[in-house]
């Protein structure tokens, strides 16, 4: 019998997927479940399994377009792959050769040369290439990426004036649809604030290696501010909203979109009820999504819905910018570098770790006041961790005010 | 005045390698220097000069005793010993001239004089003629090494009495030699004169040859020496010694306390070397030796005074030359803003008697002091062909390595050619090399190097291939 693969509906919004990459030939016989070839979504790389054993013959090719429900592969159920078959142990197990990796005692000892090279340097090894793990010239040098050569380039690239011409991926379609869609039709403007980040970054030394050691992830900055945000959102509704038509949908939850780089470009999963969550609980998550990101493993669910935006550009080095929002939502938070500046306190100047911070937010929806105070709320929590127990000033919480 | 980055007082092999590396790494460089050839002891009364009369002894001994056997008549054999001197002479001057060149190469200037400080960063040089010069420089390495010491109330005249610098210029072959001191020195002075037929009698306090090294090579080498003819007063404490006209009388007491009287017409005095820091000025620097003599440094070579460094035999440590070098190396580099670093363990010794010895890491009496865990494994060269063909069958290499581990933590040789051996034995330390590691690793068959891997096969378990 002959059965035909399909893609599959991946998503109410979804009509139409690219073929990324075929991981089997035409004609190869495959198993059960095996993975055939990536699929490519607006949202997310997906992967097609066979459905049944059998002879594979492709159809569709390799970028080509195809609708939810195209045929992709035929495969023909009366040609069997071998059955994959438990390795018969031969009788004297041949001993597997000493790998390099193997520990010993000398594990980590660097030659003469290298030991050098790591007192200078300061580069951090634990192991080397060399046998049992033994540091070499080699690997330090391979470490420190010698400044030398690169003032030395002996061959500079020939002056070029080529281009290329490439054709869009998905993703990067849909993301740049999106983002013209909330330029064009938002009333979008920034209001900036900055953050003096010296009382987070001194809890953030104090427990970071316990909070390590007990849970198992880093103490981020991520947890603080998903925390701040959580509280100011639900003081001001209307930041948390998002606009349908003529229509305002109010959320009385806070499902937060985290920014992410990937290699395949910009995703924003969600983190659900972050209201409700501790802030062990939003670094755990965190650290899942940005796993996933990477691997690109995130499911079309963990990325859709969501009610307010924190965008990181600061884990790149920018400084300041105006993040676009990510609509229906109508608000966004943009984190940046955190970076020593004088500032005046109390009548002195002092060197502070200063971050801005910058709100996108749409006009139609928020009005210049709302956004401003959201985000010296946000700001103040940062600046005084103590709010971030209540939400607000303790001393207006606990005296009722 | 003229103004360097450093300046360097003693151009021994500690402080000349210091003014090539100093200059290597763009320093304005001075070696100040109050003899005429550069080198220091090393060169010019020490190493060099001591191995080219060890070689042309051992030439001759091999040629009384051992030509026969190989099938080789001579008649009327001797020693022309003046024509020796001249040789070990030209041997000297071409290495000192070679050090000459290097500095010339490098652009170092040579100043010659007496050194000394005038504060911590000026120091004065008078040369030979009383003529003074100034110099200032930024900072200054002290490498004016050592001088031979003596025992309390014993003076060395230099003509019946004398140091190792005199024994290496002698005028004649002496009939006989009283050589108090059984360390590296006394034993390779003592070979020398005893192949070329002086009688030698080795005067030694503690009860061992060589006594810093390990006890089986102290044995061994006591074993052959006896064979060569030299007399062994070990455990014997020297009350006396005074010279009579053209004689020597030595009186020791045994460890009995009986009092043994020796006389002969040369007596060298091989106790050892003292720091050597004479009109040095050391005070004007601001700074003090230590009760024995040397100048104190932290880890960084530096002394008390902020850019006075010191190196060589004239601080802590082995006096050996290549100690010195290494330490003249990590001066100039640290100067220059290095991180380098000295394996101080793992710094070879070698005794150039024939067999030679050389050794390298913990000795078994230090691993049994320090309750390492260890085991040992050991090969003797009567078992090696390569040695067989030779004609030398004297001596073993002993590896002991970590019982658990099996690290090497030691190796002991005696036998032909080991000092240059002892460095398949260094790089494998330094690389923290296990027995059997070495065991594992091709050896060119035959060499002398086989007993280095047949030891490490004994040491892994016991599973040496050749004997």
């Amino acid at each position: 019998m002959i059965i035909e693969i399909k893609v599959p509906v991946v998503g109410e919004t979804i009509s139409e997927v690219t073929l990324a990459k075929w991981l089997k030939k035409d004609g190869d016989l495959v198993h059960r479940d095996e993975i055939l070839c990536e699929l490519e979504s607006e949202k997310a790389t997906f992967e097609l399994s066979a459905e049944q054993a059998g002879k594979l013959s492709v159809v569709a090719t390799d970028k080509a377009v195809l609708k939810i429900g195209a045929v992709v592969a035929k495969i023909d159920t009366s040609i069997q792959p071998e059955e994959k078959k438990e390795e018969a142990k031969p009788e004297t197990q041949i001993p597997k050769p000493e790998t390099i990796s193997e520990k010993s005692y000398a594990t980590g000892t660097p030659s003469p040369a290298a030991a050098k090279m790591i007192r200078e340097s300061g580069v951090e090894i634990n192991s080397g290439s060399g046998k049992s793990g033994r540091i070499t010239k080699a690997d330090l040098l391979a470490a420190i990426k010698n400044p030398k050569e690169k003032l030395e380039t002996k061959n500079p690239k020939p002056k070029t004036r080529a281009e290329r011409r490439e054709q869009m991926s998905s993703l990067r379609k849909a993301v740049s649809k999106h983002l013209v869609t909330a330029k064009n039709q938002t009333a979008m403007l920034t209001t900036f604030n900055e953050v003096d980040m010296k009382p987070i970054m001194d809890i953030r030394n104090q427990f970071k290696d316990s909070f390590k050691e007990k849970h198992g992830v880093s103490l981020g900055f991520m947890s603080f501010f998903a925390k701040a945000v959580c509280n100011a959102l639900q003081e001001f509704p209307a930041v948390n909203a998002s606009l349908d038509g003529d229509e305002i949908i109010y959320h009385d939850y806070c499902d937060i979109s985290i920014a992410v780089s990937t290699p395949k470009g910009l995703v924003v999963p969600v983190i659900r009820n972050a209201e409700s969550l501790s802030m062990v609980e939003i670094e755990m998550k965190v650290a899942e999504l940005a796993k996933k990101g990477r691997d690109n493993k995130l499911s079309l669910e963990e990325m859709t819905g969501g009610t307010f935006t924190i965008s990181n550009g600061g884990v790149f080095g920018s400084l300041m910018s105006t993040p676009i929002i990510n609509i229906p939502q109508v608000a966004i938070l943009g984190m940046h570098k955190i970076q020593e500046r004088p500032i005046a306190l109390n009548g002195q100047v002092v060197i502070r770790p200063m971050m801005y911070l910058a709100l996108s937010y749409d006009h139609r929806m928020i009005d210049g006041k709302e956004s401003v105070t959201f985000l010296v709320r946000v700001k103040e929590q940062l600046e005084n961790p103590t709010h971030l127990l209540f939400g607000q000033d303790p001393m207006k919480y606990l005296l009722d005010l | 005045m003229t103004q360097y980055d450093i300046a360097i007082i003693g151009s021994g092999p500690g402080g000349y390698v210091a003014a090539i590396r100093c200059a290597q790494l763009g320093f304005k460089t001075a070696l100040i220097e109050k003899y005429n050839t550069l080198g220091g002891t090393c060169l010019n009364v020490g190493c060099i000069p001591s191995k080219a009369l060890l070689d042309s002894t051992e030439h001759f001994h091999n040629a009384k005793t051992t030509f026969q056997k190989h099938g080789i008549q001579l008649e009327n054999l001797k020693v022309d010993f003046i024509k020796m001197i001249k040789r070990k002479n030209e041997v000297v001057k071409q290495t000192c001239d070679g050090v000459s060149f290097l500095m010339k190469k490098n652009k170092i200037d040579v100043l010659t004089g007496v050194g000394s400080f005038v504060d911590s960063k000026t120091i004065s040089i008078q040369n030979d003629k009383g003529e003074k010069l100034e110099i200032q420089a930024k900072h200054i390495i002290i490498a004016t090494g050592s001088k031979p010491a003596s025992l309390p109330n014993i003076g060395i005249d230099k003509e019946r009495i004398i140091s190792s610098t005199e024994a290496l210029a002698l005028k004649e072959i002496p009939k006989e030699m009283i050589v108090i001191g059984g360390g590296v020195i006394g034993c390779e002075m003592a070979s020398v004169y005893a192949r070329i037929g002086t009688k030698v009698r080795i005067v030694e306090y503690l009860p061992n040859l060589i006594p810093t090294m390990d006890k089986d090579l102290s044995k061994e080498l006591e074993r052959v020496m006896r064979k060569l003819g030299v007399e062994m007063h070990l455990g014997f404490k020297v009350k006396e010694v005074m010279r009579v006209d053209n004689e020597v009388m030595v009186s020791a007491e045994d460890a009995e306390g009986k009092t043994h009287d020796w006389s002969a017409d040369y007596c060298l005095m091989a106790v050892g070397r003292k720091p050597f820091t004479q009109n040095l000025g050391l005070e004007k620097a601001g700074l003090k030796t230590d009760e024995k003599g040397r100048i104190t440094v932290n880890e960084n070579l530096q002394t008390s005074v902020e850019n006075i460094f010191a190196i060589g035999d004239v601080v802590r440590g082995a006096m050996l030359a290549h100690k010195a070098e290494e330490e003249g190396v990590f001066v100039a580099e640290f100067l220059a803003g290095q991180k380098p670093h000295i394996n101080y363990n793992l710094i070879p010794g070698v005794v150039y008697t024939w067999p030679e010895v050389a050794a390298v890491g913990n000795t078994e009496e230090e691993l049994i002091k320090n309750k390492t865990p260890f085991k040992k494994g050991s090969f003797p060269f009567r078992a090696s062909g390569r040695a067989r063909a030779s004609m030398d069958l004297d001596g073993f290499i002993k590896i002991l390595a970590h019982a658990e581990t099996d690290e090497i933590l030691g190796v002991h040789m005696i036998g032909p050619r080991m000092a240059d051996l002892i460095m398949e034995a260094v790089v494998a330390m330094e690389y923290r090399a296990s027995a059997e590691d070495i065991s594992r690793m091709s050896h060119p068959h035959p060499t002398f190097s086989e007993a280095f891997r047949e030891a490490c096969l004994a040491a892994t378990e016991n599973r040496a291939l050749h004997i």
